[in-house]
């Protein structure tokens, strides 16, 4: 008989159970999208059989990946959708598509002239233009974006001391730290050292590509994600690992190369991690140890971004800011927040994104924390702008909540 | 007594090959009667590959079977446009086949004999045929193209009914043969039972054509005649989807399972030939033996067919005949048998069309028709080779498509391959009709209502037949209620819904049960958990 019988056409193993339907998000707010079953498993069926059965509406997916998280068959079905968009897909990106993928050539650009692009994206007439002319939707704040670059900083100001360090680490900054929020690569290389690790910067690192691979650029991505697995390759031969901060960067790194871009990760999984999981698993194993600041309080509340449920890594969050003494933490119910990275800065995704988002709001604004802890920078862009409550990055709050001083003598060999 | 002819033929199964003469009666301008059964489509017509032969596989041995083939090959490409997709064929030889004296030297006799038979076979090299079908078994060592493709049985056989009825003909179906009307050696019609009433009812003509299949040995029987017919059963699997896009073949002597087709959305590999009793063929099982065999002999065609999902196992009986020159009955014929049955058993009024294959029913048909006509004295030409099907006229999902305005949805898309150029009788006027009832064949309300008001259906297995509703992956656990709901309303009977969803399960669960283990255990399991708990559905819910 069959002796093996998963496919390699994993969409065969969908049951047509439609769990998946009840936890998309796009699905319930969105009557043109036909719902992560019919445009994966069923639709690659009739994909296989005659091209003319892809459906524009795959473009409504926003690839939070919640569909696979739900199904109990292992279907890959937001790899399906992204995988049908990129074969079948023939158009060229749009103009604003490829500004708002090309996060790694807007930043360099932009952050020359971070004064006077940060001034021309928040003044109302450009954001009409916008609107009008390429389609970012008027009520989005863009990103600001740094002057001084992270790495410009790190080079200058920290990178001569990391060689005094015992133990090393490779640190993968992805391009919202380095363009857009360089205090959040700052803390850090604060956190990291503090606890007695040297960080490094690799070689040539890119762009991790998951705005392009979304918007179609996908010889682009590949040819990025064939250099950060050549740096990562590079940096783990001289004994680093690699610590992420970005969630979706993370997804990307270890998930979609191999599945989208075929681009081979298996010798390099196992050393990545993201930050959260990697300080809780040295602390819970007392490689390190923590000194808190005496008398640091917050009342947050924790929402895990849709990739990190994707990755099975927000409970290393959860339970590393629960270390904390002074942390009144709140668990936000599972919902996506509705932005999914530039999905929800095109003008024709706002409404919808805005809907999708509602729950996560309105669980907010009934917790009623100092600020949101949350891991991922899209997410916190959508939150803080429909909300008006502050999101921290959890190292953001190790570093305030940490005596660094301390915790650095106690990890000093 | 008078006799008072109520039609001038009556035709006895619904059928391909009933279905076909049917029509040719029919525009030949006669007054036709088809009775069936079941549903049309529901015997060896529904129970096959679906392969548009080249007539290849018959080169060698047979030529006069490949040369029918090729030439109604050509002419189903042109009529039937909307049943048929030009998938190209390949004959692979393997090394295994090199040590069977089947080898390269083989594949040269083939070609030539395809040739004489004015088959277009051209010899490729294995990394082209690598190429041109990725899912071939890479370790083939030559291939040779030929112009297989795939018909689609059901499609083909309600496209001739519907057209026979656009030509005047009336269509019975589950109306049951009963016996002959006889007077001497004279068969002056029929009595029949409506199985669904339990009424009998008589009808009359001057000719009768038995095109029962296998079931026509019986018919025969009641007429006193004997047709030495042969059942040989074929089993067939049916695979989650379309693991290949071009059918591929053993360039061998014919053995069992050697023929893997694309059709529509699924992979089928077939078949085996096994004699059985009569009294098996209203009721095949398909055994683990002949699975085991037909997934051995697919995995040579094609390496993944090892790890993909069997959505369900399927088996059909050939109406062999028996050669009448032959006493001992073993010769048989896969040619076509047209029997008048006055010259060859001294009955008047009846006439037996029988053997030949799927490809060939409308050659079938013709014979039998000319045959009809010389009794009435009717001189009527057949134009069956040119005239197109309903839904063929331009047929091709790629033009019908275009056809609607604005964005086409899937459903539509959907119908347009399946109903060919009558799509535009769907109406998709409302937002609840556009809505899809099964998700894995993309068929709306809309395709449902249009099929139960127009293509005579009475049950899901016959919606089936017309729509492929609950033939995808769930095997109709998603779909079949909702289904049931729109055929119970449209039959006027609402209370109807959980028989007619009850029966169709039944069905499905017997093709797969054949092929129980790893996903398809799954589902059947996950089948079976949503009917045991499953409410009565509200049609608001859909």
């Amino acid at each position: 008989m069959q002796e093996k019988n998963i496919s390699a056409n994993n969409f065969e193993q969908c049951q047509k159970c439609s769990l998946c339907e009840t936890v998309c998000p796009v699905m319930a707010n969105n009557p043109d999208y036909g719902g992560p079953k019919r445009s994966g498993p069923d639709g690659e069926r009739y994909r296989l059989k005659n091209g003319i059965f892809f459906d524009d509406s795959l473009k409504y997916c926003l690839n939070c990946k919640r569909c696979e998280v739900a199904c109990p068959s292992g279907v890959r079905i937001a790899d399906l959708i992204q995988q049908a968009r990129i074969d079948f897909n023939k158009k060229s990106p749009k103009l604003r598509d490829m500004m708002l993928a090309s996060t790694d050539q807007m930043g360099p650009l932009a952050s020359t002239f971070a004064p006077i692009v940060n001034f021309s994206l928040g003044l109302g007439p450009v954001k009409s233009v916008l609107d009008a002319t390429i389609g970012i939707d008027r009520h989005r704040t863009m990103p600001k974006y740094a002057s001084k670059t992270f790495v410009h900083w790190f080079k200058k100001n920290a990178a001569a001391a990391q060689d005094g360090f015992k133990k090393h680490i490779s640190y993968f900054h992805g391009c919202y730290a380095n363009y857009n929020y360089p205090q959040l690569a700052k803390d850090f290389v604060a956190v990291m050292n503090a606890f007695g690790y040297g960080v490094h910067l690799m070689d040539g690192e890119r762009c991790c590509g998951v705005a392009k691979i979304a918007n179609g650029m996908i010889p682009a991505a590949t040819r990025d994600a064939k250099i950060n697995m050549g740096a990562f390759r590079k940096s783990i031969a001289e004994g680093r690992d690699i610590v992420t901060v970005s969630t979706t960067c993370t997804m990307t790194l270890l998930e979609e190369y191999p599945e989208l871009l075929k681009v081979d990760n298996d010798d390099v999984k196992n050393h990545v991690s993201l930050v959260e999981q990697f300080l809780y698993k040295a602390i819970a194993s007392g490689e390190v140890k923590p000194v808190w600041k005496e008398g640091w309080k917050a009342r947050a509340a924790y929402h895990c971004p849709c990739h990190q449920e994707r990755l099975g890594l927000g409970i290393f969050t959860t339970e590393l800011l629960k270390m904390i003494p002074g942390m009144e933490l709140t668990e936000l119910e599972s919902n996506c927040c509705g932005i999914a990275g530039t999905y929800g800065f095109k003008k024709e995704n706002y409404a919808v994104s805005q809907k999708i988002g509602k729950p996560l709001f309105d669980d907010i604004k009934a917790a009623a924390p100092e600020f949101v802890a949350c891991e991922c920078e899209t997410c916190k862009w959508q939150i803080e702008m429909s909300t008006g409550v502050p999101v921290k990055n959890p190292v953001s709050i190790l570093a305030e909540a940490l005596d660094l001083e301390k915790t650095s003598e106690l990890n000093r060999p | 007594m008078p006799v008072k002819n109520d039609f001038d033929v009556i035709i006895i199964g619904g059928g391909i090959t009933g279905a076909g003469t049917a029509r040719d009666c029919a525009m030949r301008g006669l007054k036709v009667l088809l009775i069936e059964r079941h549903d049309i489509a529901t015997g060896a017509t529904g129970r096959n590959h679906g392969l548009l032969h080249s007539g290849a596989r018959y080169a060698v041995k047979d030529s006069e079977s490949a040369e029918e083939c090729i030439r109604e090959n050509k002419i189903l490409r042109s009529i039937a446009s909307n049943c048929v997709e030009d998938t190209g064929g390949l004959f692979i030889t393997l090394p295994e086949d090199e040590d069977a004296g089947f080898g390269l030297d083989y594949q040269k006799t083939f070609i030539e004999a395809c040739q004489k038979a004015g088959i277009d076979a051209k010899a490729i090299s294995p990394s082209e045929a690598r190429e041109m079908e990725p899912s071939v078994n890479p370790s083939l060592i030559g291939a040779v193209v030929v112009p297989d493709g795939s018909v689609d049985p059901f499609r083909l056989c309600s496209a001739n009914v519907t057209d026979a009825a656009m030509h005047g003909a009336k269509v019975l179906v589950y109306t049951q043969f009963l016996d002959f009307i006889r007077e001497g050696d004279t068969i002056l019609g029929v009595k029949v039972l409506d199985t669904r009433t339990g009424q009998e009812a008589e009808y009359r003509a001057p000719v009768t054509v038995n095109a029962a299949g296998i079931w026509g040995h019986g018919v025969a029987e009641k007429a006193g005649v004997h047709i030495g017919m042969y059942p040989a059963k074929g089993a067939l699997l049916v695979f989650g989807h379309r693991v290949n896009n071009v059918v591929i073949n053993r360039c061998r002597k014919s053995a069992d399972g050697d023929i893997l087709v694309p059709g529509d959305s699924v992979t089928v590999i077939g078949t085996t030939s096994t004699k059985v009793p009569f009294e098996e063929c209203d009721n095949m099982e398909v055994t683990p033996e002949e699975v085991s065999l037909l997934l051995r002999e697919g995995c040579a065609l094609c390496p993944a067919l090892a790890s993909t999902r069997i959505l369900r196992a399927y088996a059909g009986v050939r109406p062999l005949v028996a050669d009448d020159s032959d006493p001992t009955g073993r010769s048989i014929s896969r040619g076509i048998v047209c029997l008048d049955h006055e010259s060859r058993d001294g009955v008047k009024g009846l006439v037996s069309i029988t053997g030949g294959k799927l490809m060939t029913y409308r050659l079938m048909a013709e014979l039998a028709t000319d045959a009809v006509c010389r009794k009435l004295g009717v001189n009527q030409v057949c134009t069956t080779a040119e005239t197109p099907l309903p839904g063929s006229v331009d047929g091709r999902i790629e033009t019908v498509s275009k056809r609607f305005e604005g964005k086409v949805s899937l459903g539509q898309k959907g119908a347009a391959g399946r109903q060919g150029d009558l799509v535009g009788k769907i109406n998709f006027t409302t937002a609840e009709d556009k809505k899809l009832v099964c998700e894995c064949e993309n068929v709306t309300l809309a395709e449902i209502k249009y099929a139960v008001a127009e293509l005579g259906v009475r049950t899901l297995e016959d919606l089936r037949r017309r729509t492929r509703v609950g033939m995808g992956t769930c095997q109709g656990t998603l779909c079949i209620r909702k289904a049931a709901k729109a055929l119970a309303i449209a039959l006027g009977d609402p209370s109807l819904e959980g028989k007619l969803a009850a029966d169709y399960l039944d069905e499905r669960w017997k093709g797969m049960r054949a092929v129980g283990w790893g996903d398809t255990l799954r589902e059947m399991e996950f089948m079976q958990r949503v009917y045991k708990f499953q409410k009565p559905y509200s049609y608001d819910e859909i």
